[in-house]
């Protein structure tokens, strides 16, 4: 057993999709918060395989995607000073912001890295003393004590040379959000898998009790979708709103304190403007003032004056599931995984490079 | 940046730091997150290169079994598609 082939069986995946097909009763338009889960509902095809009763919508649930282009603008301000080492994880560095991109930036010569893990910084840091070294922090719950780790060793370590551009989000507000517009018909949830391991997934009752909506926190393999979405069924031909936990051999109800704790110990929640859903009131977080001294925010000059968005663009809609990838006119023309003019389009995890990869409209 | 897949622990060094393979593929991550004792064998999920949670090995087998059941139900023709969808596929605005 290797926890994966388990959950890709194909004897399985028919089963539970004659199932589905057998109990469902009405149209249901589920929202997969998760960008990894948007991915793998393209890459095993499963709207195709599931009655056409089943509607997936692609929800907000990638960071980079929802990254407003002034952070972005802002990052690459942070990287264009001399004498930094600009650190990120590698989907940041192709995003555009109004003029360039960090990978622009880089073939200009600047120091800009991408890592495989946040905690090569320290490495950085100290072969680079006289440097500043300055991390890229995004992500939502799944990545926050990563940064959060991080700190701690800066700390322990007594590093002064590393500063945090900190981006980080939350899900349950921008959830909210989306609900609270009367323009979104969604039924009910599927859970972040990753996200989830870290809060638990009691973070979701007050959700699915508010809005009546059942949320399955489900795993990432294709047997596991199909198994949220038979819950789904199931709860809604009943008239339930629960939560329900498909994803136990990674998910608890309180999730993984020791990982809460170190975030609760150097962030605190704060306003956030997400991409497309506008300013969300506790939707990111920030460093705690006693923390400021990395804060790159505070330590440098940030101010940058970001240009709107294409307007051939649609992602802000397609965030709030109030359309699809195809339904964007520059989809799959003049925005492609190559020359991308959205977010969605730039991040693996977004819904547009998902449609790109695996429909067929690229063929 | 979020899609991991469970990784099998091949050694744990004093740094907290463990060698794990992912189908195949070696990489060392950090553990300094998990609060419960792991041993070689364990399976954790990562992210970022830092472990985030030890895969109940208990909890995916009941969901294994779960699957198994439904399998021999199908097969016993106990669970017989219902053909007729209602066409509904519109996202309503």
């Amino acid at each position: 057993m290797n926890f994966i082939d388990e959950f890709r069986d194909k004897e399985s995946i028919l089963a539970l999709k004659k199932l589905i097909k057998k109990e469902v009763k009405s149209p249901i338009n589920i929202m997969e918060i998760c960008g990894g889960h948007t991915h793998s509902i393209m890459k095993y095809a499963l709207p195709s395989i599931l009655p056409k009763e089943i509607n997936f919508i692609h929800g907000p649930g990638c960071p980079v995607c929802v990254m407003p282009r002034e952070r972005i603008d802002t990052a690459i301000k942070l990287a264009s000073m001399s004498n930094s080492i600009f650190c990120t994880l590698g989907d940041l560095l192709r995003v555009p912001g109004s003029e360039n991109s960090l990978l622009d930036l880089r073939a200009k010569g600047a120091d800009v890295r991408a890592l495989y893990t946040p905690l090569e910084v320290l490495e950085i840091a100290k072969q680079n003393p006289s440097k500043n070294i300055i991390f890229f922090a995004i992500g939502f719950e799944t990545t926050t004590p990563m940064s959060a780790l991080l700190l701690e060793k800066v700390i322990e370590q007594n590093l002064k040379n590393a500063f945090f551009h900190i981006n980080h989000i939350s899900v349950p507000e921008p959830i909210e959000a989306i609900m609270s517009d009367e323009n979104v018909k969604i039924n009910a949830f599927l859970g972040p898998s990753h996200v989830s391991v870290i809060t638990g997934c009691g973070i979701y009752v007050p959700l699915a009790a508010k809005f009546k909506t059942p949320i399955a926190v489900s795993g990432f393999e294709p047997v596991d979708i199909l198994e949220s979405v038979l819950n789904i069924v199931r709860q809604i031909n009943e008239n339930k709103s629960q939560v329900f936990n498909q994803y136990k051999r990674a998910v608890s109800e309180k999730g993984n304190v020791k990982a809460q704790n170190l975030v609760k110990k150097y962030f605190e929640k704060c306003d956030f403007e997400f991409r497309g859903l506008g300013l969300i009131k506790n939707g990111g977080l920030r460093l705690k003032d006693e923390f400021s001294a990395f804060d790159a925010s505070k330590k440098f000059d940030c101010a940058v004056q970001s240009k709107n968005e294409s307007k051939a663009c649609i992602c802000g809609q397609i965030l709030r599931g109030l359309a699809k990838p195809y339904d964007c006119k520059v989809f799959g023309k003049a925005c492609t995984p190559k020359s991308p003019i959205g977010s969605c389009m730039v991040s693996g995890e977004g819904a547009c490079a998902a449609y790109y990869k695996y429909s067929k409209v690229n063929a | 940046m979020c899609l991991s897949i469970p990784s099998e622990i091949l050694e744990i060094d004093e740094f907290n730091n463990a060698l794990v393979q992912t189908l195949g593929v070696k990489r060392k991550v950090n553990l300094d997150l998990i609060d419960e004792p792991l041993t070689k064998g364990d399976y954790v999920l990562i992210h970022v290169g830092v472990a985030m949670e030890k895969i109940d090995k208990e909890a995916a087998l009941e969901s294994i079994k779960t699957y198994q059941e439904i399998v021999e139900k199908m097969n016993s023709g106990e669970i017989k598609e219902n053909e007729g969808d209602l066409g509904l596929n519109e996202f309503h605005r």
